[in-house]
Formats: C-alpha cells, structure tokens, sequence
C-alpha cells in the first residue's frame, strides 16, 4: 500500500523520491488521486483513503502520491510552484499508467488534462488564499497585530508568506492569485451536496464521514462500471 | 443543506438562524438539534477550543457563499466572533445595510 515514486528533475539533475499510497492490483481501471492542500489535506485525508479503499473493493486501482513539499517530502514547500506541482501530477499520470484522475479540491487546478476524471468540490487560488490569508488576519489580531489582506498578498508576491504555518514562495503566491480550475473534456465536477453532507473540509477537526466516502466511490464506480 | 446564495432581504429572521446553526453544526461537526441551542449568549471564538482561526477563516468563506455576502478584512473583529448573538448581527447588517444603524 505505501510505496515511493520518483519526479525527474527539470534540469536533467538526480530525481526527487516522494511516498506515494497505492492500492495497485494491476487492474484496467487506475484512479490517480489529487488530494486537498495544506489544512484541507490533513481534514480530508482518511477520507480521501476511505474513498480509496472503496474503489480499491470495486476493482479498481487508485494512486494518492505526496507532491514535492508536502507531508514527508524532502523538498521544501517555500520551493514549490503551480507549475512544478503540475508538471509533478503530469509525471505521476504517467508513472502509474493512470486512465482516470479524480482531483479534489484545490487539487483540481493540477488535474492533468489528458485524463477523464473528476473534479470534487473543486477549490480556485483566489479562495484558497483568502481562507488562508484571513486565518492569518485573525490570528495576527488576537495576538494584538494588524495585518491586512493587501499588505499580506504584496508581501508575499515578492517575498513569499507563511499562512497557517505553510510556507509558500513568491512564485506559488503569485501564481495562485489567478489560479482556477479548469474541466478538461471528459471531466466533471462533483459538487458537495452530490455527498449528502457538508464538507469535512469545514470542519474544525479532522473528521470522517463513511456515507459522503460511500457517495463520491459510488459516482466514481457507477461511471466506470 | 443549501448553499444558494440568498438575495439580500429576503432571509426573515428564522431562516437567517437556521443558516447560521447549520453551518456552525457543519464546522463542529454537530448535530442540528445541537447547533439549534445556540442562543445570542453562547461563545464562539475563544470559548470553543476546537474553533481556531483556522476554522473561523473556514466559517467566513462559508457564510459568504451560503448567505451570498462580502466580508472585508475590517468587519472582522473580536465583538462579531466572541458569541453567536454578534455572528448573527453582523450577517443581518450585511444583510440589509440600510436598515441598521452604523
């Protein structure tokens, strides 16, 4: 089930080694997984495996792979950019032989486009810094410090920022400002209350929800079968 | 659950509560008859330990999609967080600006 997988580096220098879960039996049907970011990940990460396991029940394979800079990566976040981490799931497409990509929430803005998929509750740039940016406000406020959003996002553009205790370069900053999601032919998007519940993304704390991971697998296999 | 934005004016005050419970109930992951207790008097942010900035960020987004609402840096303030009481009178003065007194 865990596995490594390995992302060439642009310039022809050693490739990166990144953890990847897999449930791979070699079967037709081979899901790669894009998961939500930063806070989001770690919400929605047993239900993102919940799902896993249910396609994994229905015969078909799925591929959740660590991008460059998150959880037990080698390479630091402040290094990654929109583009590396597209160029990161365009590899991993093609590593594991994917037919299929299902991208959940700001995952969606690296969907690679050659795959039929889905995109599920499909979060832009802009939402994701905001969230993110006035978390950072609130916090900096109790703490008796005024910040705003117009200041943060200048500082950031040039020298990067750190938002929630995520560290994020420049170039990620400035290329999430006009980032959105976009479905390639042959994907569609899953909106929330397709899940009959609301988003464990929401939630204060980590939570699952065995009916909302029923729900997205169903859409998923119902399609495929 | 509803996230269709909702024209100003048109939320009576019931409707504007229900919002309100529900998406607490959503972010704590409570039960509606739960989320239905709170009262103007029950504390928010700095009472609920599981409610961080974090979640509060999280709970703002949220009502800005659900209630169909902007809220700027500067609305943000200790007095709207602290309780449910002044949650709800900052939605119902986005709501209807121009029927609350600045």
């Amino acid at each position: 089930m865990s596995f490594t997988w390995n992302i060439p580096a642009p310039d022809g220098g050693l490739p990166s080694e990144e953890l990847l879960l897999a449930f791979d039996r070699g079967r037709a049907e081979r899901v790669l997984i894009l998961p939500a970011w930063f806070d989001e990940a770690n919400k929605l990460r047993r239900f993102t495996v919940e799902v896993m396991r249910r396609l994994d029940a229905a015969g078909i394979d799925s591929f959740l792979p660590d991008l460059p800079g998150c959880n037990e990566s080698l390479a630091p976040l402040a290094d990654q950019t929109l583009e590396g981490w597209r160029r990161a799931a365009d590899i991993a497409a093609t590593s594991f032989a994917a037919t299929h990509v299902l991208a959940i929430r700001a995952g969606a803005m690296l969907a690679p486009a050659g795959l039929p998929g889905w995109h599920y509750a499909a979060q832009s740039g802009p939402k994701l810094l905001r969230g993110m940016i006035r978390a950072r406000i609130i916090a900096a406020r109790e703490a008796g410090i005024s910040e705003t959003s117009d200041e943060l996002l200048a500082i950031g553009r040039s020298e990067g920022l750190t938002l929630g205790g995520w560290h994020l370069g420049a170039a990620m900053i400035a290329a999430l400002e006009i980032a959105e999601p976009a479905l390639a032919p042959g994907q569609h998007g899953i909106a929330q209350p397709e899940l009959g519940g609301p988003g464990l993304w929401l939630r204060a704390e980590p939570a699952e929800d065995a009916a909302q991971a029923d729900a997205l697998a169903r859409i998923i296999i119902e399609t495929l079968g | 659950m509803n996230i269709t934005p909702i024209i100003d004016g048109q939320l009576d005050e019931d409707a504007l509560d229900q919002q309100l419970q529900t998406l607490i109930a959503d972010v704590l992951g409570l039960d509606p008859a739960q989320a239905a207790a709170f009262d103007s008097d029950s504390g928010l942010f700095g009472h609920l330990p599981e409610l961080d900035s974090m979640a509060v960020a999280g709970l703002l987004t949220e009502m800005e999609d659900r209630l169909g609402i902007v809220i700027e840096d500067d609305d943000v303030d200790g007095e709207m967080l602290e309780t449910y009481g002044g949650l709800r009178a900052f939605a119902r003065a986005k709501l209807d600006p121009l029927q609350t007194p600045s």
